[in-house]
Formats: C-alpha cells, structure tokens, sequence
C-alpha cells in the first residue's frame, strides 16, 4: 500500500495501483486512470462506472460482470469492447473500486 | 400461537431452527421447517467424493432426525412468498401463514445458465461436484479415466465455497499421482478472477503452489460457451480452452421462488443487511446462509456464525427491541492442499487472511496459512463436528467474532486496513 498523487490529488493504492478509499475518487480522476491504461472514456462507459460507484455504494462489493450486464444494462459482449481483454480489472480501476475477488 | 416459518432445512436452516426452539417461549411460538426432501446432505463432502474419501451415505443424514423433535417439518415445493400477506404457497396448494419467515433455501449449481453446458457432452465429459449427483457422477468417471486435459473452472462469483475448486484441483494432482498416472493428466485452473489467489497475503502463503503442482492458470476468463463439438470453453473475448474431462462450477443461484416472489436480485439472492440480515424489504422477514446477499463467502462456517449471532438479535427484533448485533462476516475455513495437508484461514468482512495461531494466541494449535498436517485432521473431524454440534445447535468454542489475537496484523501496511470502518 502506497499514496501516489493522481491528477494533483494524493490518494492511496494498492500494490497493482488500485484506489482503496471509496471516498478519495473523483470524475477527473476517473478520467486520469483511464488515459493511464489507453482507455477513452465515452458516454457508455460513464454509464458503467457510474453503475459501479453506486452499485458498490449499496451493497458494499464490485459487481460481477454479470451483474452490470443483468442489473446495469450494459451487456457482457459491450463490456469487452469498452474495457477490452480484462472488463472486469479495467472498469473497476478507474472505478476507484476493488478489482473482484475471492478469499485467499 | 405465532409461527416461525423456516424456508430450507440445509446447514442454515436446521441450525437456525434448532436454536431458536431452546429459545423461544413453546407456549407461543410454533416453528414450521419446509424442505423438498429428508436427505440433508453434508455439502462440504462432496469434494471428497469424487476421489472416493467419502462415500455417498457418509455425507447423508436425515433431516427430521437432524431437527429438534419439537420442531414441525414439511415437505414441499415452495411456489411463492407473499410479503404483504406473510403467506407462502406451496405448489401443491398448501399455504402456510407465518408471523416471522426465514428463508434458508441456499443456492444450486445452474447448468442450464450457460450456453451449451447442458449440451451432450454433459454428465459424459462435462461434471460439476457442486450437487450430490454430480459428485457421484464425478466419482465413477475418474474411476477409469485414462487421462488427457483436465479443465478445473469457475463461471463465475458468488459461488458455494470460494476455495472448493482450488482444492479440487489439489486433490486432483494427488489423486492422478497416487495412481501413477499424473504424467498422463494435463491441469489447467481457468478462473473468470484475475488470478487463482487474489489476496496478496494469501497468494503470498501459496506461493508457487501451483506452478509447484504443474497447474497450468487461465484468468479473466468470461465463460460464454461450452462448444460441445470442439470440447472446449469459450470466453466472450474468444479464447479456447480445450478438454479431455471438464470439471466447472456452474453458475449459483438462489431458488427461483425468491424471484417470483419479488424478494431477490439477479443471482435470486434475498437482499438484506449485511450485520443483521434483516430483509432490506420487511421487517418480517430474515435470510440466513447462502440464500442472502451479504458480501462474505458462501460458506457453511459463515452461516454458522451469523446464526449466533443472529439468535441474539431475532429474540430482540421479535421483543419489539432494537437488534444490538452485528455480525462481521466471519468465516474459517480449511484448504486441502493436498499430500494431507491443509490451510487454515479466518477473516471476515473487514480482514483478508493473515498468517498466525487459532483458536488461541501463541498457542495454536492450528496454523493460519501455513500447510500442516493438523489441519486437514481438522477438515476430516469437521464432519463429526457439523452433525453432531453444530447441527444440533451446540456452542462451539469458538467466537462468533473474527479475533484479531494470534494473527500477523503486521503484515497489513496502511493504518487504514487494521482499523478499518466495519460499515465501510
């Protein structure tokens, strides 16, 4: 665990550079995350992350991808091709959320 | 009389009931379990079963005979809930009306939510050991299998025991080995997470665990299909894996009911809060065990822990009282890693799994992530354990709590994560 300074912002991340305060994100530095892994943030893939700050907020994980597709509306072949190779690690980066996980 | 109504008479279920008969007043409280059927099965079992560690009728018992005498049990297929009238309707037309209504109903491994899985190669050379049949199906297959790419996946989280196919796979190098056949077997994990270990404490403890085993990993692999033609998995970004012997995790769903009945989400899971699970709907209804939604592990070490503290906090609810519990998603758990050993971990909402003793401090004499031999003792005397203690309701000498006592917390580097917010 670390705090890196993101768009003039010092936050904490972890070992592979994942945001841990809920509360630190912010949309520019969405934006900036975004950039950082060549993603161009359009009105989808607002959708997506908004859907996963509130849907985090409520239920205290990161949904699945299956649950932004079922719940959230945007499905799984789309998800691939906003946050390609790795929906799932990409949209909660710049989320400023967990990436999914298991337990160990 | 008031009636307890009690959906589900598995691991959550029968505990619930069991300890809730000690505690409630019998002259005004009646408690009702409904289930399909009388085999309630130890869960935790069926990964033995495969390798033939367990037979069939060693993860079997009867439900009437795990409840309390005092406690009514039904059998029936349950249709729906109807929240506002606190009725639930079987589908053979019988209604009972409830006061208080646990639902308990767990969730099923579902095949049929995955394109292809239920196609021909199902049964023949796709298998699952998430369900008493598929375990026992498993089980004659590996008998003779003579070897090829053996596929271990998961199609995706929550599922019943996050650790199962991991141990699966473990046992699966032992079992191929002690049949000198472990040379003719091609492993390969294939996980919709981005990796086998996504604690980095833990991944830390098992290390090369993997590598070490010739276990071959696929991550961030999105199951879109089972070709049935090709023998192989395929993602939505079109990778292949192909297989000799499929052995998935199909998805897990709560029962359909739960969503007729307007109580669950996507996956049928009843949405409660997570230190009570009170029902975020009514306040007349509870889910315990795997049947809610709270964010810990699918587990029957979480269910039995919630339940004690969820005794506490139903006699205060049903008294008109604030309920003063909470429960931390506390889980504890043994890891076969094969060779017989096994892991140890306890963690819960807040905490990943630290290194360290348990139950006591300096002590032991169990080892948090660390292979020893006591542990998987611990696994295989867990068995007696379930029927004989915690399915009658007995205490355990264990905490309800996670214990931070006897655990590396050293290990966790930002003040933020060893004191965390419990509602963060």
């Amino acid at each position: 665990m670390a705090t890196t300074v993101i768009n003039g912002k010092e936050v904490v991340v972890d070992d592979e550079g994942f945001m841990t305060q809920y509360d630190q994100w912010d949309e520019d530095i969405a934006s900036a995350l975004a950039a950082a892994i060549d993603v161009d943030l359009t009105d989808e893939h607002w959708k997506v992350i908004n859907f996963l700050r509130e849907d985090f907020k409520e239920k205290g994980e990161t949904p699945t991808i299956r649950r932004v597709s079922t719940a959230g509306g945007v499905d799984t072949k789309k998800l691939f091709q906003l946050f390609p190779k790795k929906p799932a690690k990409k949209m909660s980066y710049i989320a400023g959320l967990p990436k999914p996980h298991g337990c160990v | 009389m008031r009636r307890l109504l009690i959906l589900g008479g598995g691991t959550a279920g029968t505990m619930a009931a069991n300890k809730l008969y000690k505690e409630l007043d019998k002259g005004q409280w009646q408690i009702t379990v409904i289930d399909a059927d009388d085999d309630h099965r130890y869960q935790p079992g069926y990964l033995f079963m495969p390798f033939g560690t367990y037979k069939p009728s060693q993860v079997t018992k009867s439900r009437r005979a795990t409840l309390n005498s005092g406690v009514d049990l039904q059998y029936g297929e349950i249709d729906v809930v109807h929240p506002e009238e606190q009725v639930v309707a079987l589908t053979d037309g019988r209604e009972f009306a409830y006061d208080m209504l646990i639902i308990a109903t767990g969730v099923s491994p579902r095949p049929d939510q995955t394109d292809g899985m239920l196609g021909p190669e199902w049964r023949k050379s796709v298998h699952e050991f998430y369900s008493y049949d598929g375990s026992v199906t498993l089980a004659e297959k590996l008998k003779d299998w003579p070897g090829g790419r053996l596929v271990v996946n998961i199609v995706d989280m929550p599922i019943k025991c996050p650790v199962a196919p991991l141990e699966f796979a473990f046992l699966a190098d032992d079992f191929f080995k002690d049949k000198g056949m472990r040379d003719k077997v091609e492993m390969t994990y294939v996980t919709p997470l981005p990796g086998a270990f996504t604690k980095p404490i833990a991944a830390e403890a098992f290390g090369t665990t993997l590598d070490d085993k010739g276990i071959a990993v696929e991550s961030d692999f999105m199951l879109m299909e089972i070709d049935n033609d090709k023998k192989a998995l395929v993602s939505y970004d079109e990778r292949e894996v192909p297989f000799d012997l499929l052995v998935t995790v199909p998805l897990n769903m709560g029962q359909d009911f739960i969503g007729r009945s307007g109580l669950g989400d996507e996956l049928n899971l009843v949405s409660v809060d997570k230190f009570t699970q009170l029902s975020t709907q009514f306040d007349t209804i509870f889910a315990l065990g795997d049947a809610n939604n709270i964010p810990a592990s699918k587990a029957g070490s979480v269910a039995h822990f919630e339940i004690d503290i969820f005794v506490e906090n139903f006699m205060q609810h049903i008294a008109g009282k604030e309920m003063s519990h909470k429960f931390d998603g506390h889980a504890n758990c043994f890891i076969e890693t094969g060779g017989g050993k096994a892991m140890l971990i306890d963690f819960n909402y807040d905490y990943e799994p630290l290194p360290g003793k348990f139950p006591y401090a300096g002590v032991g004499p169990m080892n948090l992530l660390k292979e020893s031999r006591i542990n998987h003792l611990g696994k295989l005397a867990f068995r007696w354990i379930y029927w004989n203690v915690l399915m009658p309701g007995r205490s355990m000498p264990l905490p309800a709590l996670m214990s931070l006592k006897g655990k590396r917390t050293d290990l966790l580097e930002t003040e933020q994560e060893k004191q965390p917010a419990l509602s963060a």
